[in-house]
C-alpha cells in the first residue's frame, strides 16, 4: 500500500507529466488560455488515463509480451512490437466508448467536456504513460495508480499554468514575444520549480 | 516547379511547424540534450511524415469521412513500428537512448496535423514533399536546440570535444542548466522571437492594449 502512494505521489509531483517529461505539450500550450476550459480537459485526462492505462496493461501482459499466448498454445510467439499499433487502437476506441457512454447517460459531464474529448486521442501524455508503463513493467494494480496519478499531475499542471496566463494577458511583452514566446518561457520556468521535487526521495 | 519549392521550404522558416503552428513540441524538448539523438529524431519523424503524408494522400478519396482519424492512425502507427524496428537493428544505443519517444512520433501533432491539414486534400507526389519539408522544419529547431544544449551544456558536439572543460584540464566551465530539461523550454522562447522579430506578420496580437497615460484634469 506504502508503495502505491509513493508511486501515485511520484507520477504527480517528481515524474510530471507535462513539467518533467513535456508530454502532452501541443495540447498543453494550446488549451490553457482560460482556467475553465483548462480544468476542464484536466478532467478528461484523468478520467482517460485511468481506463487506458490499465487496459492496455492487461493487453500487453495477456497478449503481446513475450510468452503471453502460452493459454492459446503458442508459448514462442512475441507480438511485443505491435504494441505502438495497439495501444493507439485502444486509446482511440476508449476515447470513443466514453464519448458515447457519456453523452447517454451523464450528459451534463458530457457538455462540459464538449470538443475536448476527442482531441485526447492524439494527446502524447495518454499514449506517453502507456509505454512508460509498459517500459517500467507495472503490475496492473501499479498502473491505476501510475494512470490516475499521471493524469492528476497533468491536469494540476494545465491549471496552473491558465492562471498565470490569465494574469499574464494583462502585462506588456515584447512584440516579438507575444503569445506563444512568453508562455514557453513561462512553462520553462514552472519546469524549474517542478525539478525542486526531483530531489524528493521517497 | 516554384510551388514544389514552397512546398518544400516553407515550413522551415516562414511556417514552422514548431515556432507557428504549435506542433510537436513534446519530443522537441525531450530529445534535444545532445545532437546526436536530436538528428535522429529528426530524420524519423521526416521519414514517417512523408511517407504517412504519401499513403493517406493515395487513399484519401476511399476513406469515410467519420472514420478517417482512425485510418490515418493505423497508417502512422504502422510506418512508426517500422521505423522502431530499424532503429533496433542498427542503432541500438539511440533507440534505447530515445526509449519511449520513438513511440510518441504516433501521437506527434506534426504527423497527425499535416495528414488531416495537407495530404487529404492534395495528390500524392506534393503532399510527400510536404512531409519532407516540414519534417525539415522541425529538425531545424531540433538541431538549434541540440546545438546549443550540447555545445555549452556539454562542451562538445556529436560527442566530440570542442570546448575542453574545466573538469577534465580544460578552461570551459560548462552551464549544467542547459543538460536540465527547462533550458529547451527558454531557448525555444528565445528563437520564436528571433524569428518574430525577422518576420514581423507572425506577430500575435496582444488582448489587452495598454491605454497611454491620460493628463488629470484639474477641477
Amino acid at each position: 500500500m506504502e508503495q502505491l502512494i509513493s508511486l501515485f505521489v511520484k507520477a504527480v509531483f517528481v515524474e510530471n507529466m507535462a513539467l518533467a517529461f513535456f508530454l502532452g505539450m501541443c495540447t498543453f500550450l494550446a488549451i490553457s488560455k482560460k482556467v475553465q476550459t483548462a480544468i476542464g480537459l484536466g478532467i478528461a485526462v484523468v478520467v482517460v488515463l485511468a481506463i487506458t492505462t490499465p487496459v492496455n496493461n492487461l493487453i500487453f501482459n495477456h497478449l503481446l509480451r513475450e510468452g503471453a499466448l502460452a493459454w492459446a498454445g503458442y508459448p514462442d510467439v512475441d507480438l511485443s512490437f505491435l504494441g505502438y499499433i495497439s495501444y493507439i487502437g485502444v486509446i482511440a476506441a476508449i476515447v470513443q466508448i466514453l464519448e458515447m457512454f457519456l453523452d447517454k447517460f451523464v450528459p451534463a459531464l458530457y457538455n462540459a467536456l464538449g470538443v475536448f474529448l476527442p482531441l485526447i486521442t492524439v494527446n502524447c501524455a495518454i499514449m506517453g504513460a502507456a509505454l512508460f508503463m509498459v517500459e517500467r513493467d507495472y503490475t496492473f494494480g501499479e498502473s491505476v495508480v501510475y494512470g490516475v496519478g499521471a493524469g492528476t499531475g497533468w491536469a494540476l499542471a494545465i491549471t496552473a499554468l491558465a492562471g498565470i496566463r490569465e494574469k499574464l494577458k494583462y502585462s506588456d511583452v515584447p512584440a516579438g514575444l507575444r503569445g506563444l514566446g512568453i508562455t514557453f518561457i513561462t512553462v520553462g520556468l514552472m519546469s524549474l520549480g517542478f525539478m525542486s521535487f526531483s530531489g524528493v526521495q521517497l | 516547379m516554384s510551388a514544389t519549392k514552397q512546398v518544400l521550404t516553407k515550413p522551415i522558416f516562414a511556417n514552422n511547424p514548431i515556432a507557428l503552428q504549435i506542433l510537436g513540441i513534446c519530443s522537441a524538448l525531450a530529445v534535444t540534450s545532445n545532437l546526436n539523438t536530436a538528428l535522429v529524431m529528426a530524420l524519423a519523424v521526416t521519414v514517417v511524415t512523408a511517407f504517412s503524408n504519401f499513403f493517406v494522400s493515395l487513399v484519401r478519396n476511399q476513406i469515410p469521412g467519420n472514420i478517417r482519424i482512425i485510418c490515418q492512425m493505423t497508417i502512422i502507427a504502422s510506418l512508426v513500428i517500422v521505423v522502431d524496428q530499424f532503429l533496433k537493428a542498427y542503432a541500438y544505443e539511440i533507440s534505447k537512448q530515445l526509449s519511449v519517444f520513438v513511440g510518441l512520433i504516433i501521437t506527434n501533432c506534426i504527423v497527425m496535423g499535416r495528414a488531416e491539414a495537407f495530404a487529404m486534400k492534395n495528390p500524392p507526389v506534393i503532399s510527400f514533399l510536404d512531409g519532407i519539408g516540414n519534417g525539415l522544419g522541425y529538425g531545424a529547431v531540433l538541431m538549434f536546440v541540440g546545438f546549443i544544449r550540447e555545445l555549452f551544456g556539454a562542451g562538445s558536439l556529436f560527442g566530440i570535444e570542442i570546448l575542453a572543460q574545466v573538469k577534465d584540464g580544460g578552461w570551459y566551465q560548462a552551464n549544467g542548466l542547459l543538460l536540465l530539461p527547462p533550458s529547451a523550454f527558454f531557448i525555444i522562447g528565445m528563437f520564436i522571437w528571433i524569428i518574430r522579430s525577422w518576420k514581423k506578420d507572425q506577430v500575435e496580437e496582444p488582448e489587452y492594449v495598454l491605454a497611454p497615460n491620460s493628463k488629470k484634469e484639474a477641477v
